[in-house]
């Protein structure tokens, strides 16, 4: 012990150097630094760039529909491109309903499967079951927009609505002819779509739940349900619903699977079982085609909706999910 | 015990149960995918389909090559400009993104992986499309590389955060200025991380549609031209899916088979390298 301590007290006995040279040695490694940080600092700055660039990129083209139409563009149902009459009401009102049939379904199946996933499920079985709910998220939009129309659509038509008609027939969501293609349809690929992000989210935010809390929920002689409903979710609840409205923003800007099964038709409509339309699916279908300049303007506008839409509701989702695992990188690989 | 002991026992167990019925909910949809893309997609799997490009209108046989092949190379060219610009924000997030500048910028790069793809599109016509006059495989490769970048920014952070600060402050402790640290210790530690997660994000956007509709707008004739439109596996998929034909329609699934295929592999080779990381830091 002694000795340890008399080498490291003994002076070191280094070449002598006056205090000029080790400043400059010690700027030379701080410009170094300094190069390194500037170069990842310019790359990095690309990102708010980028955002600019789309934000005024949508504004500019979207100017020739604004100054035509003004804010009455928003509530107008009218889709007229041979006299280039346009009003996106149809077109938002499908977009939102299409995505709200979609939480309905994915919410409480994505939280069972989280809670499943976190609380219930044997040990050897976890990553397997979340491993195959990640992989849904692999799966390319066309593929489930394929499975849709192919798979989905006779499902529900052939075998389904059969069985739930007598039960459901008269109500007024779901009235009309099932030909198919409509917003049932495109509410349940996009609630397939959507589960894995919120499922991801969720089970990350109740992981982080910290043991103590499922711990005291059950000395106070809690069943394992009863800790899982009264002190975990709450605890995780900003977290949660942050991760449900991560999903609600993944399912109002898809486009190919939606386009594929919801019929694209510009009406407004309450059945379920009618055609409707989405904002991301009219940009895909008439983008291409769209030749006047007010019809070009009039699709950079309603992408300027989707863009506002779904900035504002990524930024809410991203505040809630900070605010129970701040710090740390929680959901950002499910984005 | 009470009756209403014997009630909150009874409500557990349902309820417990329940979490297993919407978890086998949840994984049913992947099993029938999969399942129909095998069925329906494999018999129309042939040499024929990996060699030829699409034929004229009325014939039967033909195939994806034009397909393949231009997924390939708009990938490539996304990941040229994407994969850089992406792994430099990623590493300036973990080695500097402590102070306002990096919140901020990992915040503006979860809102533009919040952006809708068809969205992406929209920007790249107008910045690459109109300019050029003409709908071209470089227009394709800047949307999907719009796409990649806030992706592999985010990955990249992540998989440089797992290096273990032990191994930063000894190579400090060494006298190594913090850039040399950083490029030769902590990337080398975190390249295969780093390098998983650039093949997560790769496989996204290799099945990514929306955002070629109007840029690489596709191509029934095989093309290897990069400042012409160009055909992409998903927009033939769609393609062929919204036609009428059954010939059409058996290849759209064969086409849907390789492609998922192609994705799956990616992300479950990176799934397992990465899970293999995490356990050793």
């Amino acid at each position: 012990m002694t000795d340890l301590s008399a080498t490291a007290l003994e002076p070191e006995v280094a070449p002598r150097s006056t205090a000029e040279e080790r400043w400059r040695a010690l700027q030379t490694v701080s410009r170094g630094d300094a190069v390194y940080r500037l170069v990842l600092t310019v790359f990095a700055l690309f990102l708010p760039l980028l955002l600019l660039a789309i934000a005024g990129d949508l504004v500019v083209g979207a100017w020739p529909a604004i100054a035509k139409f003004g804010p009455s563009f928003l509530v107008r149902s009218i889709w007229d491109p041979v006299n280039d009459q346009f009003g996106a009401l149809p077109l938002i009102v499908g977009t939102l309903y299409s995505s709200f049939v979609a939480l309905l379904i994915a919410v409480p199946l994505s939280l069972g499967t989280a809670i499943f996933l976190t609380e219930f499920a044997p040990r050897w079985l976890r990553t397997p079951v979340a491993t195959m709910v990640e992989l849904l998220a692999a799966v390319p939009s066309v593929i489930y927009g394929l499975w849709g129309i192919f798979v989905l659509i006779p499902l529900l038509r052939d075998h389904l609505w059969p069985i739930a008609r007598p039960v459901l027939g008269h109500l007024p969501l779901f009235s009309g002819v099932f030909y198919g293609p409509s917003v049932l349809a495109a509410g349940v690929i996009l609630a397939i779509m959507i589960l894995p992000y919120i499922a991801a989210v969720s089970r990350e935010i109740l992981l982080a739940v910290p043991a103590a809390q499922r711990e005291a929920g059950l000395a106070l002689g809690g069943t394992r349900w009863e800790t899982v409903w009264r002190v975990i979710l709450p605890y995780g609840r900003a977290g949660i619903i942050g991760a449900v409205v991560l999903g609600l923003g993944r399912a109002l800007g898809e486009t190919m699977a939606v386009t594929m099964v919801i019929g694209n038709r510009h009406e407004v409509a309450l059945s379920l079982l009618q055609p409707g339309y989405t904002i991301a699916s009219a940009i895909a279908n008439e983008f291409a085609e769209a030749t006047s300049g007010v019809h070009r303007g009039t699709l950079f506008l309603i992408g300027l909706v989707l863009f506002l839409i779904t900035v504002l509701v990524n930024a809410l989702a991203r505040f809630l999910v900070w605010r129970v695992a701040r710090g740390s990188s929680v959901g950002s690989t499910a984005l | 015990m009470t009756p209403r002991r014997v009630l909150r026992t009874v409500v557990g167990s349902l309820m417990t149960g329940a979490t297993y019925g919407t978890a086998l909910l949840a994984i049913l949809p992947l099993a029938a995918i999969l399942a129909m893309l095998i069925v329906k997609g494999a018999g129309s799997l042939n040499w024929d389909f990996f060699v030829k490009s699409a034929v004229p209108l009325g014939e039967s046989g033909g195939g994806f090559a034009h397909a393949i092949v231009g997924t390939l190379i708009i990938v490539a060219l996304a990941c040229a400009v994407g994969l850089p610009v992406g792994v430099a924000t990623g590493i300036f997030l973990a080695e500097f993104g402590g102070g306002r500048i990096g919140f901020g910028i990992r915040f503006v790069a979860d809102i533009l992986n919040g952006i809708p793809s068809i969205v992406i599109g929209v920007f790249a016509w107008s910045w690459v499309v109109r300019p050029m006059g003409h709908f071209s495989a470089v227009a394709g490769g800047f949307a999907l590389a719009v796409i990649l970048v806030p992706i592999v920014a985010r990955t990249t952070e992540e998989m440089v955060r797992l290096v273990p600060n032990s191994l930063r402050e000894a190579a400090l402790a060494l006298g190594y200025p913090r850039w040399r640290t950083s490029l030769q210790v902590v990337l080398r530690t975190a390249a295969a991380g780093i390098v998983t997660g650039c093949l997560v994000a790769v496989a996204r956007v290799a099945g990514e549609t929306a955002p070629l509709l109007f840029t690489a707008l596709g191509n029934d004739f095989f093309s290897t031209r990069l400042l012409a439109p160009m055909a992409a596996l998903p927009l033939q998929i769609y393609r062929y899916a919204e036609g009428p034909y059954d010939d059409w329609h058996r290849q759209a699934w064969a086409g849907a088979l390789v492609l998922i295929l192609l994705v799956l592999a990616l992300s479950l080779v990176a799934r397992a390298v990465v899970r293999g990381r995490r356990q050793h830091a």
